[in-house]
């Protein structure tokens, strides 16, 4: 399916200024023009009212929104949200109650002229599980269904950009667990943009190739995950469950201790895996509390998985008894949560040559 | 026979009346009702209360100022004679405007309800999917109203069937042009027949049950529906 040109400057750019009585929303944001962002932050942070202006579902003169090379804001010209060619999955799946599932999936799709058709029904109903539900009306459909089916019908409308709104949040436990699978294979299979509303830090460790924080209306970071997760200076390093998220290749599978190698520009992880095929790109996460340090490689001790890395820096954490520590094990950034004590004993530095011990790796998948 | 060729004549004209002034209605009042249904301007209190007028006017009071203004020396009459219509006042088309001023209220508020209650999520989710705004309405709006749209026929026929002060005053009582039932009914009283008053009073009365139930016969579906 998507098939149609790429170049590496690909970009969504996006300045707005929104203000609504006492809230306010600066943002001027460079986007990549491929992969997940997601947009992060609390509730009231803004990010909702950013992706409903990307989508013209709300107009704000003054803005300026470029998506991959067309403008759809600038000045006066303003492209009302029905010519935009986006995809919108809203917080409540919002299928027509009318239309039975098939015909909502059609909806957007024979709106579109043929040649402008880049999804078709049948991979978007395989890629979301959603052929048994075709002939039933909404209202007979769970809410991880209805989920599925929107999102489908989204894709179908064949987006050059794909706006998702917190797509899980009305979901309980379960039904996110049963959809999160799809996303991510929605992520991996198809190459349409999506920008990625969330407040949850799971989805974002799951699904996001870049990270925009949104902070009380302001944008307190964007970039690359794994760079924007390991930045010290921002909440999410701070709190307890701080970490990063690696991508890595599969090398091998150790069937007789159950392991699965995966390796990434640090070096190598093992995790508790059953084997998956070679060269498959997979995410793990590692948490800071979960990483420790020593000054040489310990090979007495049960913790498998050892890289040697760089302190990069070191910044107080969200108690006084710890620091943490910002490493950097061949170009990928990782996390360490040690107390102030080990930090002077062992003399940490900037600088300074470590092993970094990870006693967890989160497989992602 | 229980109904005279008069009478008759009253039903037959009683229906074609009501049939007009609905799809009139239906025609011009969704409009309106969209309007006053999405619409942030100050005009929509007026509008509003405009519209709802019929509701608690006399009907003599709305004949009354229909027949002045449409009269000889009012200002839609001089234009009406201008343009070679004649004079509406005592002629079928004058009794379709004033039962369709008359009836507004009765299609326009079902309608105006039916879209305040959709709210803006299913016209914004069919924006994302590419649909025009007249698309949407066609597409989405009109489907998901529909249970508007009947209450609005149903009840917007049935009033206009029922209306008798406004007939008389700008209608008058000519056989054949404007002589509604009610206005015969009237006739027959005053007259003495009663039987023949009891047959279109009866039938009058069947009528209206009848609607009403199949009215609310079909809200009761229509809640257990989709």
């Amino acid at each position: 399916m998507a098939t149609e040109m790429r170049n590496d400057d690909q970009a969504i750019r996006a300045r707005f200024h929104i203000v609504y009585g006492e809230f306010s929303l600066a943002a001027d944001l460079t986007l990549p023009g491929r992969g997940v962002t997601a947009l992060f932050g609390h509730s009231g942070s803004g990010k909702t009212t950013l992706l409903r202006a990307i989508a013209g579902l709300e107009r704000h003169p003054g803005a300026y929104l470029e998506v991959n090379g067309e403008v759809w804001q600038d000045g006066e010209r303003f492209l009302p949200t029905h010519r935009r060619p986006l995809g919108y999955v809203f917080q409540e799946a919002s299928l027509f109650p009318h239309l039975s599932v098939e015909a909502n999936l059609d909806f957007g799709r024979k709106r579109l002229a043929a040649a402008e058709r880049r999804v078709d029904l049948a991979q978007a109903v395989e890629l979301l599980g959603i052929g048994h539900l075709l002939a039933r009306r909404p209202d007979k459909l769970s809410g991880g269904e209805r989920q599925r089916v929107a999102i489908a019908r989204a894709l179908l409308a064949s987006p050059r950009l794909l706006l998702m709104d917190e797509p899980l949040a009305a979901l309980d436990g379960k039904r996110k667990a049963e959809i999160l699978p799809y996303l991510t294979r929605l992520r991996e299979e198809l190459d349409i943009p999506v920008l990625y509303v969330t407040h949850s830090p799971d989805e974002v460790a799951r699904l996001a190739d870049h990270l925009v924080l949104l902070d009380n209306g302001q944008v307190a970071a964007s970039g690359p995950l794994a760079e924007t997760l390991a930045r010290l200076d921002l909440p999410t390093a701070v709190s307890d469950d701080a970490g990063v998220v690696v991508e890595g290749l599969v090398a091998g599978h150790d069937a007789a201790y159950h392991l699965l190698a995966l390796d990434f520009p640090g070096g190598r992880v093992q995790v508790a895996h059953g084997p998956e095929s070679p060269g498959k790109r997979l995410r793990f996460q590692v948490r800071a509390r979960d990483v420790s340090l020593s000054l040489s490689e310990r090979d007495d001790s049960s913790i498998l998985n050892r890289v040697p890395a760089t302190v990069a820096a070191i910044a107080d954490a969200d108690t006084p008894a710890h620091v943490l520590v910002r490493l950097e094990a061949g170009g990928t950034p990782l996390l360490a949560r040690i107390t102030r004590r080990s930090r002077d004993q062992l003399q940490l530095q900037p600088g300074k040559s470590v092993w970094a011990q990870i006693k967890a790796v989160a497989l992602l998948a | 026979m229980p109904f005279g060729p008069d009478d008759w004549n009253a039903v037959l004209l009683t229906l074609k009346l009501a049939g007009t002034t609905t799809l009139l209605l239906l025609l011009f009042g969704t409009p309106i009702a969209w309007w006053l249904a999405r619409t942030r301007s100050w005009l929509k209190g007026p509008v509003g209360a405009a519209v709802a007028l019929p509701l608690v006017l006399p009907p003599t009071v709305l004949g009354f100022y229909l027949l002045v203004t449409l009269g000889p020396n009012g200002p839609i009459g001089q234009l009406t004679q201008s343009l070679g219509l004649g004079l509406l006042p005592f002629t079928f088309p004058g009794l379709v405007l004033a039962s369709v001023l008359y009836s507004m209220p009765f299609v326009v508020q079902p309608l105006q309800q039916a879209f305040e209650s959709l709210g803006e999520r299913p016209l914004e989710a069919a924006a994302t999917l590419r649909a025009s705004p007249w698309d949407t309405f066609f597409s989405v709006v009109l489907p998901l109203a529909r249970p508007g749209f009947v209450t609005a026929t149903i009840l917007g026929f049935a009033h206009t069937v029922g209306e008798f002060g406004v007939v008389l005053m700008i209608g008058g009582n000519i056989p054949e042009k404007t002589r509604v039932v009610s206005v015969q009914i009237y006739d027959h009283v005053e007259a003495l027949e009663y039987t023949q008053a009891h047959w279109l009073a009866g039938g009058m009365l069947v009528f209206s049950f009848l609607v009403l139930l199949a009215l609310y016969g079909s809200k009761a579906r229509s809640r257990h529906g989709y």
